[in-house]
């Protein structure tokens, strides 16, 4: 069932994806960044792809370009989920916001650049949702230290800023 | 075997004194530490996971109503134990701050489990790492989430840290 519904989505973006595995019963999409928005559409309308599970975000510190964004798609109708992959570089972190296709995009993206910086062009509401405004860089890059706090309310005498971001 | 806390005296049997008494001595500061001591009303600034716990102890079978504790006041100008019950955030700590600077002395601070005390296992960007840095804590309380018996501990040791205190009945604020 999976197997044939992964076999007419191939057949049908053809060279747009044209490295498309499948891992743990979910179709690989690796795409071009500028690919994404046509995809997606093709993705929604002719096979039923839904739901927008999540957008996310990998690092890869040593690797040029440096970050794959990530989304995931569920078809209600097929059962079946996708995964679309698109490299973006660390200069230019920029990918079309999915906001015109699925109303779910705009928290998702949100999340998505806070964390790790990616821009999505056409979502006007980029502001942070699970952190504060002010916060400066990305905390889920890896070059972020981990303990790298921004307090908003200054601390009491006897403790120190300094001492937990020395990791 | 009392655990150095004081006992009521009871008049022995056949004793021919009266119940009635017209006057009794004792000192300021022991009079207002007996009294606030037994009408802890907690402010629950809970957040996380202990909030279970914290159910847990306010129920019947551990009856923090034995301590004079059990009556939650969800304002804080209303209450004088603030228990910090999780996990305080950065993004949080300025609304714990404004919580505490809400409530009218004399106030005490319980923080209750290692999220509260340390910031626990989240030792990073997000989490705050004990709220005693930024306001002041009369009790930790151990434990993720602590056990009931741990949380009537505190309590306990916060009476006794409170029978001890000096209670200024003139302040500098009033």
């Amino acid at each position: 069932m999976s197997a044939a519904i992964f076999d007419s989505i191939r057949s049908q973006i053809g060279s747009l994806a044209a490295d498309s595995t499948v891992a743990h019963g979910t179709l690989v999409l690796p795409i071009e960044a500028e690919a994404l928005t046509g995809l997606v559409q093709t993705l929604k309308s002719t096979f039923r792809f839904d739901m927008l599970l999540d957008v996310t975000a990998i690092d890869w510190p040593a690797r040029q370009p440096r970050f794959d964004v990530v989304w995931h798609f569920y078809s209600t109708t097929h059962k079946v989920r996708v995964r679309v992959r698109a490299q973006v570089s660390e200069s230019d972190p920029v990918v079309a916001s999915l906001t015109p296709l699925y109303g779910s995009a705009a928290f998702l993206e949100r999340e998505c650049h806070e964390m790790y910086g990616i821009r999505f062009s056409g979502n006007k509401d980029l502001r942070p949702i699970l952190l504060y405004e002010g916060f400066v860089g990305y905390p889920l890059r890896k070059d972020y230290p981990k303990l790298g706090e921004q307090p908003l309310v200054n601390y009491r005498e006897g403790f120190d800023i300094a001492d937990r971001t020395g990791n | 075997m009392n655990n150095g806390r004081s006992t009521i005296p009871i008049a022995p049997a056949g004793s021919t004194k009266s119940a009635a008494f017209e006057y009794l001595t004792t000192k300021k500061d022991e009079l207002c530490g007996w009294a606030r001591k037994f009408s802890l009303f907690p402010y629950p600034f809970v957040t996380a996971c202990c909030a279970m716990e914290f159910m847990s102890v306010s129920s019947s079978p551990y009856d923090t109503d034995r301590f004079g504790a059990a009556l939650p006041r969800f304002s804080p100008r209303q209450s004088d134990l603030l228990m910090v019950v999780g996990t305080v955030t950065h993004k949080q700590a300025p609304i714990l701050l404004k919580v505490y600077e809400q409530m009218c002395e004399p106030k005490w601070v319980m923080a209750f489990g290692v999220c509260a005390t340390s910031g626990g296992f989240y030792q990073n960007y997000a989490a705050l790492a004990g709220i005693d840095r930024i306001i002041p804590v009369d009790v930790y309380v151990p434990g993720c989430p602590p056990r009931p018996e741990t949380v009537i501990d505190g309590i306990m040791q916060l009476q006794d840290k409170i029978a001890r205190q000096k209670h200024a009945i003139i302040t500098k604020d009033f």
